[in-house]
């Protein structure tokens, strides 16, 4: 028995099972040399074309491009550059519809080409022993060079193999019918074919390498015959003619009786498999220095006049392609990209050829015939018998027609390679391929699902802990405070004496227990022991229809939307939407990777400060607080300090930035405070309130730089807010006044719509107009409700307080951004002064029955000095602004107090809280001193910062040490 | 422009279910016309008959389960089920016995199962089977070998026979068999099967008028005219080999070894062969693509075992032949056997 | 007298036999609510009416009806009958059989900084803080809709998830391009 290695150096050659032998019709386009076509009036190019992600972009809209200059560059996992495949400019960077079966669009650079076809300055090499391994690799990936054959995998990484080569094994099969792409070139650049092949001979030192021609391409086999005979390690084996031997697992099996394990890759075995296409454009990468920017292409099918192959420019629409060789379309035609056997039908003729297009096939309807109608399986099994995997097909069309996922995979559905054979053969014409696809796409995502939901259970378990944990503390500090160490007698007398004075207050203590309980009913809604879902359900409900009703617009509607304003609004999200994930994809990259570097977070090229800009700023911020969060990374805040260094070119971004990092301190911070065993189960939240206030100023800097639609739909939003307060208020009272607020909401709803769609409308004076008029009347909503409430009893108080403190918080925000408009300012002023009644009234109120409200009152007596700071870190140029965020912040820490009054009823829990949010505001003020010295209003407001942190942090030791 | 839409593959081979059913057919020729030369025309009669209430049948049922009717009625299955049917049972059975058989096999055994494609035993053999144990009479009322009658059968007393039971002399069917030498023709299977019970060898019992060389007389060249149909059905790859080949391999060998135990009780291979519906079941009915196993190795034991049942049955059972009972007992097992025969999937468990 | 003894012997070589069967073939089964557990979406959502997946696994396991999860949808349902060994029954509430998959998206220009949304979250996947613009983590969202609710300016919409190349499911006749010429 000889050796492996002996038996293929003798010529033996193995057989895979099945197979079969659809026509070749590859006589019509393999008599022609290879065309060159006239250079297309636009080129689309996808940024991703490969197996892998994509290149980030490395030029703008408008540029000025030369013939292979990248237009992308490599970063990260598998990403290869695309070039520009001529000179030009690039006239839009936008999603259009991809080489892909389903055509989804996909992000593209368009590019008009100038007509010159002026080149980059090329650099090629002239021995590639002058090369070090690496500068070699590197190379190939810059070119940009991907599996040519039909996969798409970057070159680069296969060339790059850790493992042992025995056998490189260079794919000339083409096996698919019509295909002549590979033929001729090999017929025309066997040399250069053989140059790559050594070039990766250099790079992986096979034992041997094998080249497989079908043995209908006597010719290539020649030719390539010819142009290896100098290497004795490269051997050109003529395989015999059956589909589909170019598979990459049946040439393996054909030319060296091994089998790739399932599952597997052939370097799992020791072998290589490349393209010749591939070869070539290493070959033209390497010894010419050309990047991958065109390749060859069969246009063929009986509806070409002109079927040939032709040197196609990645880009190049089909259209142009079909034109250029005279397309005669017929009835239903369809022009396949690919084979008859593995194509997929194009949705339409403006579709780019990528880097893995090897032939465009537009079939008159008796050549290939529309399929007919599917009948069942009479389990011929003539599908099996032709499987080349060996699989049962008929077996597997059973279940995936009855949609046994387990099944399928116990059968091994994934090692079908969905090359036809068994679709071909059926007489009862079932679209079996399509079948496997579908189950195949349906397995995947229930897998994808499965994870995600392992994901979901973990981090709601998590959560449970936490919550549980938290409540447990709480308990425990009440406990604790209960069961102190006897007292000595007179203290016992002290405290005897004061029961007796509570057993007397019995009487007036109503509405202290009436605090209690609401406190308590307020803890248990948010422990969320048991939530109460009716309300939602019904809520649940309306959302659903609107999915269906989205969902059944989706499905019939490819004509655009109706309205200017539901497609402004919808851009707007779904911009605010890719900037989520954008920060999701950040966040998620940053924790896996180890060490997260600069160079991850966004690419500074960009300087327009648009409103997507900014928000992606703030999202990513957002995400890196969140990472500060997890436990594991105690280096986090500096790493995100260096980005804050990196990117210290645009303002607004600055500040997003140091926002950023203040909220990740605070967040570590509080995760200290969390493991230092000290009670302070913090709210995720909480410690994040400390740090918010220049974000806060930060953000609308960003955003809203010039943006009035924007502001408009701020305002909506409130009228919106209150408006759905008010419903809910009623709702809660009961019966009678219900329809009544019920109505004022109707009432009040077609005004806010028209508040919306003016949004996006451009002139400001109507919208102005709506949204001031919407305001008063939630006012005077709010109002009357306010009175109702008051008649009955005191729980609603808080939520009035509440309500009341709400909407001029509320109306802050549009101060901010409409410094301008006049009647705007006069609501807000008259809101101030009617919180500031209410609060009082409020204070009277809970001042009657116990002392709480006095350690509320030494804290809102505290809090106006500090809050002084505040204003002068916001912007500290517009007048009109200061006034109103000031208000707006005193207002939010009486409300604040207030509820601590209310809390200090029942627990000192939310002392520990308040405590917490207290320490936050020093540990934030430290960074930004570090980060940005130079700007002044910001300095002040560091400073006062600082000082009222101080200030907090004293009063909280003295509460620490009071109790003890 | 407006481009369709497909899945790939864009290609298709011409074949279609019908043309299968069609080759199968005409496959089935040689042996018909060889059974009519030695039977008579009654088993054409009976095929026509066949023909017209599986149409019928077929169409009656489509039409209630609301299925397209003409196109699948083109696929032929149907129509090879009565030809299978057919030429199964005696040709001069009564009509009634043809059109019970094909209701039986097209509306419960095929389409109660979902219709082509879902029915787990083969049609033909299920209907053959129900009329045997029904009718044991007319169903083993073979008439013997023309040369054996003393004068061939008119075609008109054929047509008389089938429908109305009595020839135009007023003779019943058994009246007609009985005739010549006032001793009942039995097949040669029969025969073979009687002697041993009543204690006379095979070879005393294989000196009857109805055998010859190897067989019975006709029943042998009938055989061999399905067999030459079957060889070409596997030509055209129409049918795979293995079932043919493993059923008769196992037959063969089981019958030689009786043989050598026990001459004096036991056939021999050839007997075995030739007889019955040896052939007939090898190629058309263990074959039938639906009840059949669809795994190489499942189709080797699937054959394999109804070649042991065609023995078994044939000499320990009640009745003489035993194709059809061989062939629902194994049609029964196919999911068991698929199940364990799963072929080695390409890079599962490679051997080096 | 002997037949009592066989017989005794008989019982005792049986009773040998199938404890050792007992604790040699023993099945290593997870709990049953485990398992329902494992069916369960684990969107936490509380459609079901109990505090998430694993208590209504455990009132599964109880005996509750098995059609209470709308995430799931009729494959839930269909997977619990099997499990559970009771008839697969249409969704409680008329709910669809195939639930369109959403996630949540907050529209940030409209978002005030409540924190409503982020206590709501059953699974942490909304960011954001005190009067800071919120928004929702897509990975981690499970489309339950907890945090809708709460929001006190609407601005949390339910999105249907976006199809992509690697979601897509070759469902060639849905294709809908925009035909150009």
């Amino acid at each position: 028995m000889d050796t492996l290695l002996e038996q293929i150096e003798l010529g033996t050659l193995w057989q895979f099972p099945g197979g079969i032998h659809p026509p070749q019709q590859k006589t019509l386009s393999n008599d022609k040399p290879i065309a060159r076509l006239a250079l297309p009036s636009k080129l689309v190019l996808p940024l991703k074309q490969h197996i892998g992600a994509n290149g980030q972009l490395i030029v703008n809209k408008g540029q000025h491009v030369l013939k292979g200059q990248a237009l992308t560059q490599p970063s990260g996992n598998w990403s290869l550059p695309i070039h520009a495949p001529t000179s030009g400019e690039i006239t839009d960077i936008a999603p259009m519809p991809s080489a892909h079966p389903s055509a989804l669009p996909e992000l593209s650079i368009i590019l008009t080409p100038d007509g010159k076809d002026t080149w980059t300055e090329l650099t090629p090499v002239t021995s590639i022993e002058q090369l070090s391994h690496q500068a070699l690799i590197d190379l190939i990936h810059n070119a940009g060079i991907a599996g040519m054959g039909g996969a798409g995998f970057p070159t680069y990484i296969k060339a790059d193999s850790q493992r042992p080569v025995e056998f490189l094994i260079v794919n000339g099969v083409e096996c698919e019918p019509y295909i002549t792409a590979d033929d001729m070139l090999m017929r025309e650049h066997a040399e250069q074919i053989v140059q790559g092949i050594e070039i990766m001979q250099h790079l992986l030192t096979p034992t041997i390498t094998l080249i497989g021609i079908e043995d209908n391409k006597p010719e290539a086999v020649d030719a390539l015959q010819n142009a290896s005979k100098h290497n004795p390690n490269i051997i050109v084996r003529a395989i015999p003619t059956i589909y589909p031997s170019g598979g990459e697992k049946q040439l393996i099996k054909v030319l060296t009786s091994q089998e790739v394990p399932s599952g597997g890759i052939p370097a799992d075995i020791g072998v290589l498999v490349q393209n010749v296409g591939t070869l070539f454009a290493v070959s033209e990468a390497v010894f010419k220095g050309k990047p991958l920017i065109e390749r060859v292409v069969t246009v063929t099918g009986s509806t070409i006049t002109d079927a040939r192959n032709v040197w196609a420019l990645i880009g190049t629409e089909i259209k142009h392609l079909l034109d250029s060789q005279g397309f005669e379309p017929v009835e239903a035609q369809r022009v396949v990209m690919g084979g008859p056997m593995m194509g997929f039908t194009l949705p339409t003729v403006r579709i780019p050829v990528v880097k893995t297009t090897n032939c465009i096939l537009a079939p008159d309807n008796s050549e290939l015939a529309h399929a007919g109608e599917e009948k069942a399986c009479i389990r011929c099994s003539a599908c099996a018998d032709v499987c080349p995997q060996t699989l049962l097909p008929q077996q597997l069309q059973w279940f995936a027609k009855g949609k046994e996922y387990d099944k399928l995979e116990s059968y091994n559905l994934f090692d079908c390679i969905e090359c036809g054979a068994c679709s071909y053969v059926c007489p009862s014409e079932i679209p079996l391929v399509q079948y496997y696809r579908v189950a195949k796409a349906e397995i995947r995502e229930q897998k994808i699902e499965q994870i995600n939901a392992e994901r979901a259970k973990v981090r709601f378990e998590a959560r449970k802990a936490r919550l549980e944990q938290e409540q447990e503390e709480r308990k425990n500090r009440h406990s604790r405070t209960s069961s102190r160490p006897a007292k000595p007698a007179a203290e016992k007398a002290k405290v005897a004496d004061a029961l007796s004075r509570v057993t007397q207050k019995q009487g007036e203590k109503s509405a202290v227990q009436a605090a209690i309980e609401r406190a308590k009913a307020k803890k248990m809604a948010d422990g969320s022991v048991q939530p109460d879902n009716s309300e939602m359900m019904q809520e649940r409900e309306k959302r659903k229809e609107q999915a269906r009703q989205y969902k059944a617009q989706k499905q019939h509607d490819d004509t655009p939307n109706d309205s200017k304003s539901a497609v402004a609004a919808a851009i707007a999200r779904a911009k605010a939407k890719k900037a989520a994930k954008l920060s999701d994809d950040q966040a998620i990259a940053d924790l896996d990777t180890t060490k997260p570097c600069a160079s991850e977070t966004p690419s500074p090229d960009e300087t327009k400060a648009d409103p997507r800009k900014a928000a992606v700023a703030a999202a990513i911020a957002r995400a890196k607080a969140k990472k500060a969060a997890k436990p594991s990374d105690g280096n986090v805040p500096e790493e995100v300090s260096e980005t804050a260094k990196t990117h210290s070119d645009t303002d607004p971004r600055k500040a997003a930035v140091a926002a950023a990092i203040e909220r990740a301190k605070a967040k570590k911070a509080a995760k200290l405070a969390q493991e230092q065993g000290s009670d302070e189960a913090p709210h995720v939240n909480n410690p994040e309130s400390g740090s918010k206030p220049e974000l806060d100023t930060a953000d609308p800097v960003n955003t809203e730089a010039d943006a009035d639609p924007r502001k408009a739909a701020v305002a909506a939003a409130i009228a919106r807010a209150k408006a759905k307060k008010a419903a809910k208020l009623a709702q809660e009272q009961g019966s009678d006044e219900a329809p009544i607020a019920n109505n004022a909401e109707s009432g009040s709803k077609p005004e806010l719509d028209t508040a919306d769609s003016v949004n996006t409308e451009a002139d400001a004076d109507p919208r102005k107009a709506a949204v001031a008029a919407a305001i008063a009347r939630a006012k005077a909503k709010k109002a009357a409700k306010l009175a109702q409430e008051q008649g009955s009893d005191e729980a609603p108080i808080a939520n009035n307080a509440e309500s009341g403190s709400k909407p001029e918080l509320d109306t802050a925000d549009p101060v901010t951004t409409e410094a301008d408009a006049d009647p705007r300012k006069a609501a807000v002023a008259a809101a101030i002064a009617r919180a500031k009644a209410k609060k009082a009234a409020k204070l009277a109120q809970e001042q009657g029955h116990d002392e709480a409200p006095l350690a509320n009152n030494a804290e809102s007596g505290s809090k106006p000095e500090l809050d002084t700071g505040d204003p002068v870190s916001t912007e500290a140029d517009v007048d009109p602004r200061k006034a109103a965020v000031a208000a707006a912040i005193a207002r939010a820490k009486a409300k604040k107090a207030a509820k601590l009054a209310q809390e200090q009823g029942s627990d000192e829990a939310p002392l520990a809280n308040n405590a917490e949010s207290v320490s936050k505001p020093e540990l934030d003020t430290g960074d930004p001193v570090s980060t940005e010295a130079n700007v002044d209003p910001r300095k002040a407001a560091v400073a006062a910062a600082i000082a009222r942190a101080k200030a907090k942090k004293k009063r909280k030791e003295q509460e620490g040490n009071d109790p003890s | 422009m407006k481009l369709t839409m497909a899945s790939s593959p864009h290609n298709h081979s011409q074949k279609s279910v019908s043309t299968l059913m069609i080759t199968v057919m005409c496959a089935c020729i040689p042996g018909i016309l060889t059974q009519a030369y030695f039977f008579g025309f009654g088993v054409l009669i009976q095929l026509i008959i066949a023909l017209v209430t599986a149409t019928l049948v077929e169409a009656v049922i489509l039409k209630l389960r609301n299925k397209p009717i003409l196109s699948t009625l083109n696929d032929g299955s149907a129509w090879l089920t009565a030809v299978l049917l057919a030429i199964s049972i005696p040709p001069l059975a009564p009509w009634w016995i043809t059109v019970i058989g094909i209701v039986f096999a097209i509306g419960m055994v095929k389409q109660l199962y979902g219709g082509l494609g879902f029915n787990i035993f083969n049609p033909a053999m299920g209907a053959y089977v129900l009329l045997l144990i029904s009718f044991p009479v007319q169903m083993t009322s073979w008439i013997p070998v023309e040369q054996l009658l003393g004068a061939p059968i008119a075609l008109t007393d054929q047509f008389s026979l089938i429908f109305t039971h009595t020839n135009s002399a007023g003779l019943t069917l058994d009246n007609v068999r009985t005739s010549i030498d006032g001793t009942t023709m039995a097949t040669p299977l029969d025969a073979v099967k009687t002697a041993v019970s009543q204690s006379f060898t095979v070879s005393e019992a294989m000196k009857g008028a109805q055998f010859s060389d190897y067989a019975g007389i006709g029943w042998q060249w009938v055989n061999v005219a399905y067999l030459l149909g079957g060889i070409y059905l596997i030509k055209t790859k129409v049918i795979n080999w293995h079932i043919p080949v493993s059923l008769i391999a196992t037959l063969a060998i089981c019958s030689a070894i009786g043989y050598i135990v026990s001459p004096g009780t036991q056939a021999g291979s050839m007997f075995h062969l030739f007889s019955g519906a040896t052939m007939l079941g090898a190629f058309f009915i263990a074959t039938d693509p639906v009840s059949a196993c669809t795994t190489n190795k499942g189709r080797l034991i699937f054959g394999a075992a109804i070649g042991l049942l065609i023995y078994l049955i044939r000499h320990f059972g009640g009745y003489p032949d035993a194709v059809a009972f061989a062939v629902l007992l194994m049609n029964m097992a196919v999911p068991l056997i698929e199940h364990y025969t799963q072929p080695r999937t390409y890079g599962h468990g490679a051997k080096k | 007298m002997y037949a009592l003894i066989a017989l005794g012997s008989l019982a005792l070589i049986f009773g040998i036999i199938l404890g050792y069967a007992a604790v040699k073939y023993r099945v290593e089964s997870s709990p049953i609510v485990e398992q329902v557990d494992a069916i369960l979406p684990q969107t936490q959502c509380g459609q079901c009416g109990y505090p998430g997946c694993r208590p209504y696994a455990e009132a599964i396991a109880n005996g509750d009806e098995i059609n209470k999860c709308p995430p799931g949808g009729d494959a839930t349902v269909k997977k619990l009958a099997d499990l559970m060994g009771v008839d697969a029954k249409p969704l409680a509430g008329g709910e669809e059989a195939e639930p369109i998959k959403t996630v949540a998206y907050i529209r940030e220009d409209e978002c005030i900084g409540c924190t409503k949304c982020i206590q709501a979250c059953p699974v942490d996947a909304i960011v954001g803080a005190t009067r800071q613009m919120h928004t929702v983590i897509d990975d981690e969202c499970t489309g339950c809709d907890l945090c809708v609710e709460p929001c006190p300016v609407d601005c949390i919409d339910m999105l249907p998830v976006e199809q992509t190349k690697q979601t897509w499911k070759w469902q060639l006749n849905a294709i809908s391009v925009t035909q150009i010429d």
